[in-house]
C-alpha cells in the first residue's frame, strides 16, 4: 500500500491548470500545424496561421491560450492500492483550481446557482471524476473546457434498428448545428453505448485521448475515419469561415448497452483543446 | 482590401462593407457579454439610460482574464454570440452599429441589422492571447460587480475582423436545407 497525502494532489493540480491553460498538447499542435499545410482556402489557412501564433505566444508569455479558461473536469485514476491522508480529495481538487487560476490570472467562469448565476470568484467547483485503477499509480489529468464548445453537446438515444446509420446522422448533425459556435477546427469526441450518463462521459474520455491515436480497435478506427471524413466534407472550415479542414480528428469510445438501447453523445472541443496529466 | 472601421459609424460607412470582407477595427468599442446584456435590457426596460451613449457605437462579446502584470488585459477573445441575440434588437433600434463575436447570429437580429443598419463582425475565437496584444486601454465603466463580466470600455488598434454579416444580410455561414 502507498500513502499519499492529498496535498501533494492539490499541488498537481494546481500545476497542471496552469500548464493546460497555457500550453497546447504536442498532438493538438502538430494537428494545427498539418491542417494549415492541408487547407487550400486562403482565408481558412490565414485563420489556421492566427491560431498557431495564438498557442505561440500563449506559451512564450505564459498567458491563457483562450480567455474562457473553462470549467475545468479533473479525472483521477487512482491505484487501489493508494491510500490518501491529509484531508478531503474533492476539497484538494477545488483548492489546486483556486491557486492555479489565480496564480494564472485566468478568468473565474463558475456560477454558483444556475439560475441565480453569482460567480463563485475562483472558478471552483470542479467536476471531479474517480476512477479505480489495479496497483498504486495515481494519474490525474485536468481539462478545462470553454462553453463555446460545451454548449454545442449532444446526446440520443436512438433505436437499435438505427445503427451505425443513425449514430453517423447524428454525429454529422451535431457538427452541423454547431457550425462555427464551438470554434473549429473541432475535434469530435463520440460516446456509444452503456446508458446515458456512460455514454456523456465516454464522450467526454475519447476527447482525453490525443487526436493522432486511432482507437486500438481497428473496426472502431475506421469507423471514426470515416466520420472525419464526412465532416471534413460539409466545408465549415475553421472558425465556420468556409474551408477543408472543420475537424482534427473525430475519437470514439464504446461501451456495451442494453438490448433496447443505443445511446450516442457528442462531446466537441474547441481548436485550443487543452488537458494535462500529471502522475504522482 | 481591408477596411478601416472606427466608430462613430453610420449607414453611409457600413455600406461599403460585404459579407467576407476584411476590416481592422481601431478605437473605442464597448466589451458586454451576457449578464452585462442582461442589465441593459433590463434597464431599457424600466425606462433607464443605457450606461453608455450607444449610438453609432461598436459592442465586442468578450469576457477577457484578468491582467497580468505588465500588461493592460489578459486574453481576450470573442464569446460566442447567438446567446446575445435576445437583447441585440432593443440595442439596434437605439444606433448600436456594429458587434464583434464569433458564430452566426439568429434570423430576428439579422432582420434588425437590415431595419436599423448595422453589421457583425467575426474576430478569431481561441486566438485570446493575439487579439488582447491589439487592445490598448480598458476602463471598467458598468456593473463592476459583474466581475469578468462587467462593461468595459476599450481601445482597440489594428484589431482584426471579418464581415461575417452585412447591412443587407448577406452572411458568410454556412447553411444546411434539410
Amino acid at each position: 500500500m502507498r500513502v499519499v497525502n492529498v496535498e501533494q494532489i492539490k499541488e498537481a493540480v494546481c500545476e497542471a491548470v496552469i500548464t493546460a491553460n497555457t500550453r497546447l498538447p504536442a498532438d493538438i499542435l502538430e494537428g494545427l500545424q498539418q491542417a494549415r499545410d492541408r487547407e487550400t482556402v486562403p482565408r481558412a489557412r490565414y485563420l489556421l496561421e492566427i491560431m498557431l501564433e495564438n498557442a505561440r505566444l500563449a506559451q512564450e508569455e505564459s498567458m491563457p491560450l483562450c480567455q474562457d479558461t473553462g470549467l475545468v473536469t479533473v479525472h483521477i485514476a487512482l491505484g487501489q492500492d493508494v491510500h490518501l491522508t491529509g484531508g478531503d480529495l474533492y476539497a484538494a481538487v477545488n483548492q489546486g483550481v483556486r491557486e492555479g487560476y489565480k496564480k494564472g490570472y485566468f478568468r473565474a467562469s463558475m456560477v454558483k446557482d444556475p439560475l441565480n448565476r453569482i460567480n463563485t470568484g475562483d472558478n471552483t467547483p470542479a467536476v471531479v471524476h474517480v476512477e479505480f485503477t489495479p496497483g498504486e499509480e495515481l494519474v490525474i489529468t485536468v481539462f478545462p473546457k470553454g462553453a463555446g464548445s460545451e454548449n454545442m453537446s449532444r446526446t440520443a438515444m436512438l433505436k437499435p434498428a438505427e445503427g451505425w446509420e443513425g449514430v453517423r446522422r447524428f454525429v454529422i448533425e451535431t457538427v452541423k448545428i454547431a457550425n462555427a459556435n464551438p470554434c473549429p477546427p473541432i475535434i469530435v469526441g463520440v460516446g456509444l453505448g452503456g446508458n446515458l450518463e456512460k455514454a456523456c462521459l465516454l464522450a467526454k474520455k475519447a476527447l482525453l485521448r490525443p487526436i493522432n491515436q486511432a482507437h486500438p480497435d481497428s473496426a472502431i478506427a475506421a469507423k471514426e475515419a470515416e466520420l472525419l471524413q464526412v465532416i471534413n466534407q460539409l466545408g465549415i472550415g475553421p472558425q465556420g469561415l468556409g474551408g477543408d479542414i472543420t475537424a482534427l480528428a473525430v475519437n470514439m469510445e464504446v461501451y456495451p448497452t442494453h438490448i433496447a438501447s443505443l445511446p450516442v453523445a457528442v462531446s466537441l472541443n474547441c481548436h485550443s483543446a487543452r488537458r494535462a496529466v500529471v502522475r504522482i | 482590401m481591408t477596411h478601416i472601421l472606427r466608430a462613430p459609424l453610420d449607414n453611409h460607412i457600413l455600406e461599403q462593407l460585404s459579407a467576407g470582407d476584411e476590416v481592422l477595427v481601431q478605437g473605442t468599442v464597448y466589451a458586454a457579454r451576457d449578464a452585462a446584456h442582461q442589465r441593459m435590457a433590463a434597464a431599457l426596460e424600466a425606462g433607464e439610460q443605457l450606461p453608455f451613449d450607444i449610438n453609432g457605437q461598436i459592442i465586442y462579446y468578450v469576457g477577457p482574464c484578468p491582467a497580468p502584470p505588465g500588461h493592460v488585459i489578459g486574453s481576450a477573445g470573442p464569446t460566442t454570440s447567438s446567446r446575445m441575440d435576445v437583447y441585440t434588437p432593443p440595442l439596434l433600434a437605439r444606433g448600436l452599429k456594429a458587434m464583434i463575436g464569433k458564430g452566426d447570429r439568429s434570423q430576428v437580429v439579422k432582420d434588425a441589422m437590415v431595419k436599423y443598419g448595422a453589421v457583425y463582425l467575426a474576430a478569431v475565437g481561441g486566438a485570446g492571447v493575439y487579439l488582447a496584444r491589439r487592445i490598448i486601454s480598458v476602463e471598467t465603466i458598468a456593473y463592476p460587480e459583474l466581475g469578468p463580466e462587467a462593461l468595459l470600455k476599450m481601445e482597440l488598434e489594428d484589431f482584426p475582423c471579418i464581415v461575417a454579416i452585412d447591412m443587407r444580410g448577406n452572411s458568410v455561414y454556412r447553411t444546411w436545407t434539410g
